[in-house]
């Protein structure tokens, strides 16, 4: 078979799957690093917020693109409500619990949308959408390249917030110690939904990157979630730089496995990755200390 | 285990249906000149409920005709009761049988999938619930010797058979363009089996396959596939799987600028979407399927499509299978003038009934499966999805090879 | 045993035995087929992640490894399902040996644990719906052959007691934990390793020894399914929402103690059916119900509903 003519684009486009992996990996490693918790609702939010870049368009013609800055704090309002309202009362601050809170949330929210906006398949044609960057090697799709620098744009806002800004600084205290942080005045409670509504709004802009080259319906999340933790585990939770590095280097390996496995084969290559890292680096490429 | 606590069940049991029999069975002759109910099972929450939830619409549709039109005549005008149930999984399917059981239904279609359909079928059998499987193209549905098991559509071995003559019959009639294909199919129980036995009959009309790829389901991206199909070069893509890896599919073929001379599906879950088709109609444009369809030109099928567009649901297999699925249960409790399942289950195994939107003749059910089904092709041309194969009541010419894209 | 527990344990039994013929229905037995098959697969959980404190999220891997260990044996082996069965049994063991083994060894715990075995899981699913030995794509199907020796029976109410069977199993394995030095030593290490550790224990080897036994357990449960329903598919057998059946129960029940998983199950079938009656058929609005009602439980029941009882009891 021809396949080493072929080893080229499929990394580049592995690259750019790898970028929206980053993206919606860069919410939740800032959920997981810091709350230490597996947010099982991550993929639902994502669903909904792919809906939400759907409407937008469809009913008020507002591009994806520009549905970022709409979405963006609108996800950030929903995830500290939700965070504050909902998680942290029901999980009265036990991590087990939280788990199980954000897997009610997620079976609420999977069959609001299936209620609300039944399981047909959505998807929006946009005048870009098959616009492709001709690189001799290779085709790029337009819509990928976009996502590719906005998730190399997002991860390096994200690191700045964290490294420079006291709310940042606050942040990565709680993750680090959770007692030492309460004991210098710093309110966990609202650090803990900031964390989240910041995790939310990541999500609403990966959505909004995927759209123009994917489609929704009330499971689409599910087809992420797996993934977005593998790319905080691989990163290193916590760790901003790690979810970028993280998600490409998945994406890359997701192709190569597809590529020379088979694609049903292949994904095996991701959770091999996982259960490697867990064993012997569970701290991850980019990590701190273990918890 | 011993074996008399067993003995003592069945007694039990026994006793159990005997006491169900006596008490139950009163009510429901009593009701009998009100309603009849049939069971309406389909995966409508989880990963399938897309199919189900059109599967449901389709049922609704004819009973809502049948009990318009004056009811069941045979059983003195009642009127057809669907009792609704979900089956996202076969544990949850089999539950709902039993409950369709008790709640008094005279026979269950549905439902939609192949592996819920084979346990579903065989908890029914145990009630003697006569069970029309709507779509199910696995073949082992029909081949366990449940006598309760009726198949409406076609399995898979007859759909592959059928769509490779049409499809050697129009690269003939075209002066023979095609030669190499690509297989793309979904790697679950359908797409599987399709694969593998297009593998062997393609050599066998002359055609190569220059390739075979399988997808899970979901499947995030078809970069892979598409740049190994242009390596590749085919002159056809045979592609085997479910809507949105469809889209996602057709959408990545046009992205990497791939033409082959025709993209020919095989119960491509997309290709006879109309939803598809208006929504990407560039990408959607000249592309061959084979799949379950009903035909335009039969006198119900125009009331069908009027009631379709009026309920604002997509036209897909799901919801004609169905519509034509319940008519024929209509009909064979009709005739066999009672709600008594083994009755009905007779009426229906001896039914020749023709009047469903469906291509299918008379019915005719050998071991269980309708001898008459059969899949049809269609072909995507401006904003219609056109029957091109039979040639009996196709409503277009097919376009192949199909013109290069700009 | 004091006198009011062995009257109470007696009259739980005679209820559990009659329960079925409480009502001639066969809704009102697939009902109790399904949750105690579930509590079953609680219960294997809790004795790892309830009394061990190691919370698996792919305890699928088990009951996937027992249910389709028992088809494959019987499809392609040839062998009775009466042998099948216990050989399917030990493979559930073997592959909880070799996870605990792996991550145990590098010292896995909490979300890493959790993450770790719903990973193998999902390798274990990939790997069964890619090989045509294991039915590929298609899964399992069972040949209907209703004799003992298939473990295959025509009556519902033999399933309804084997059922019972693998719950008073497992209830019996819990209730030796709690009374044993290896359970003293298991909770002791989930309360704390470190210390666990300082006394003398060997904490691998108790981990081990739990994540074994609750294996093993749930492979059960796991070939209870495939025969039950006589066929089995990757999807079913190896992904998450097995995986999250099997904690759900003991955490809305109590985790860590011996009846807290049977009541959790009860509880949430119980609650999923009075939803399903509640919203009739429109797709998805029970299940909305259902979710509201596990974050409402946990919102008022923090305990579980061990702990509450508990608490009310301690109040009265």
């Amino acid at each position: 078979m021809g396949e080493l003519g072929i080893v080229v684009p499929a990394v580049l486009a592995g690259l750019t799957t790898g970028a929206i992996y980053a993206l919606v990996a860069l919410g939740l490693t800032l959920i997981y690093g810091v709350l230490h918790i597996i947010n099982f609702a991550h993929g639902s939010l994502l669903m909904l917020a792919l809906y939400a870049a759907f409407f937008l368009k469809t009913l008020w013609g507002i591009d994806p693109y520009a549905a970022v800055f709409v979405l963006g704090p609108a996800f950030f309002a929903l995830g500290y409500v939700l965070q504050r309202g909902v998680i942290w009362p029901a999980s009265h601050g036990q991590d087990s619990m939280i788990l199980m809170v954000t897997l009610g949330l997620s079976i609420v929210i999977d069959n609001l949308a299936l209620a609300l906006w039944t399981s047909s398949t959505r998807t929006v044609d946009l005048p870009y959408a098959f616009a492709v960057i001709d690189l001799k090697l290779a085709l790029i799709p337009l819509p990928r390249a976009v996502a590719f620098v906005a998730a190399l744009a997002a991860a390096g806002l994200l690191w700045l917030f964290l490294a420079r800004t006291d709310l940042g600084r606050a942040i990565r205290a709680v993750a680090k110690e959770r007692l030492g942080a309460q004991l210098v005045g710093i309110d966990v409670r609202h650090v803990y939904a900031m964390c989240f509504g910041l995790g939310t709004a990541c999500v609403a802009v990966a959505a909004c990157l995927l759209l123009p080259t994917f489609y929704v319906t009330p499971q689409v999340g599910h087809a992420f979630v797996l993934v977005a933790f593998t790319t905080v585990v691989l990163g290193g939770m916590g760790s901003m730089e790690g979810a970028l590095i993280g998600g490409l280097v998945l994406g890359v390996v997701e192709t190569l496995c597809g590529l020379f496995l088979g694609e049903s084969l292949g994904q095996i290559g991701i959770f091999a990755i996982f259960i490697l890292i867990l064993l012997f680096r569970p701290t991850g490429l980019f990590g701190g200390k273990s918890a | 285990m011993s074996k008399r606590p067993l003995a003592t069940r069945r007694h039990v049991l026994a006793a159990g249906t005997a006491a169900a029999a006596l008490m139950g069975f009163p009510a429901l002759l009593g009701a009998q000149a009100r309603t009849v109910k049939i069971g309406v099972l389909h995966p409508v929450t989880g990963g399938l409920s897309y199919s189900g939830i059109q599967g449901r619409h389709g049922a609704q549709i004819a009973i809502d005709e049948i009990n318009a039109a004056g009811g069941l005549k045979g059983l003195g005008g009642a009127k057809i009761e669907p009792v609704l149930a979900d089956a996202p999984s076969g544990p949850a399917g089999v539950a709902e049988v039993a409950k369709l059981n008790e709640a008094g239904v005279v026979a269950i279609q549905g439902p939609f999938a192949s592996g819920i359909a084979l346990p579903t079928t065989q908890e029914a059998a145990r009630f003697g619930i006569p069970f029309l499987v709507d779509v199910g193209v696995v073949d082992q549905i029909v081949q366990r010797g449940l006598t309760n098991t009726f198949r409406f559509g076609p399995g898979f071995g007859k759909i592959t058979g059928g769509a490779l003559d049409n499809l050697a019959a129009i690269n003939d009639a075209a002066g023979k363009p095609a030669k190499t294909v690509f297989l793309v199919h979904e790697d679950g129980a359908f797409g599987g089996g399709m694969a593998k036995l297009m593998a062997t009959e393609l050599p066998k009309r002359g055609f190569e396959v220059v390739g075979t790829e399988a997808h899970p389901t979901p499947h995030r991206d078809f970069t892979n596939i598409v740049l190994k199909i242009k390596s590749a070069n085919p002159d056809l893509v045979i592609p085997s799987n479910y809507l949105n890896e469809f889209v996602l599919f057709a959408r990545t073929l046009r992205q990497q600028r791939v033409n082959p001379k025709a993209v020919y599906a095989v119960l491509g879950g997309g290709a006879s979407n109309i939803k598809f088709v208006k929504e990407h109609n560039a990408d959607a444009q000249h592309i061959m399927d084979v799949n379950h369809w009903f035909d335009p030109r039969k006198p119900q099928s125009q009331a069908f499509q009027r009631a379709v567009e009026a309920k604002g649901v997509d036209l897909t297999y799901e919801v004609m299978l169905n519509h034509a699925c319940m008519h024929v249960l209509a009909e064979a409790i009709d005739r066999a003038g009672s709600t008594d399942r083994a009755k009905v289950t007779a009426a229906l195994a001896a039914s020749t009934f023709d009047r469903h939107i469906m291509p299918y003749g008379p019915t005719k059910f050998v071991n269980g499966q309708n001898e008459g089904a059969q899949a049809v092709n269609t072909q995507i041309v401006g904003q219609r999805i056109e029957v091109i194969f039979p040639r009996a009541f196709a409503s277009a010419q097919p376009v192949f090879p199909v013109p290069p894209k700009s | 045993m004091n006198p009011r527990l062995v009257v109470l344990w007696t009259v739980g039994l005679l209820v559990a035995l009659a329960l079925p013929h409480a009502v001639a229905s066969n809704a009102w037995l697939n009902f109790w087929i399904n949750t105690l098959m579930f509590a079953a697969l609680g219960i294997a959980w809790n004795v790892l992640g309830g009394y061990g404190g190691q919370s698996s999220f792919g305890h699928a891997v088990f009951f996937g490894t027992g249910a389709y260990g028992t088809a494959v044996l019987q499809i392609k082996l040839g062998v009775p399902a009466l042998l099948a069965a216990p050989a399917a049994i030990g493979l559930g063991a073997l592959v909880g040996l070799f996870i605990g083994g792996v991550s145990f060894r590098y010292g896995l715990r909490g979300s890493y644990f959790a993450l770790v075995t719903l990973a193998f899981a999902e390798v274990f699913r990939i790997l069964v719906s890619s090989f045509a030995f294991t039915g590929a794509g298609f899964g399992m199907l069972i040949p209907l052959d209703q004799r003992p020796i298939n473990l295959q029976f025509p009556s519902r109410f033999a399933f309804y007691y084997a059922a019972l069977a693998l719950v008073g199993i497992g209830l019996a394995a819990s209730a030796m934990i709690e009374r044993s030095r290896f359970g003293a030593y298991l909770v002791a290490i989930r309360e704390n390793e470190e210390a666990a550790k300082a006394l003398g224990i060997d904490v691998f080897r108790i981990k081990l020894g739990a994540i074994v036994l609750s294996a093993a357990l749930a492979a059960a449960v796991g070939v209870f399914y495939a025969q039950y329903l006589l066929f089995v598919d990757a999807g079913s057998a190896f992904g998450p929402a097995i995986s999250v059946e099997a904690l759900l129960g003991p955490i809305v029940g109590g985790a860590g103690t011996m009846l807290g998983p049977l009541l959790g199950a009860i509880a949430l079938h119980g609650l999923g059916e009075a939803a399903k009656a509640a919203m009739g058929p429109q797709p998805g609005l029970n299940l909305i119900l259902q979710g509201l009602l596990l974050i409402l439980m946990l919102r008022f029941l923090p305990e579980g509903l061990i702990g509450a009882i508990r608490r009310w009891r301690g109040h009265a």
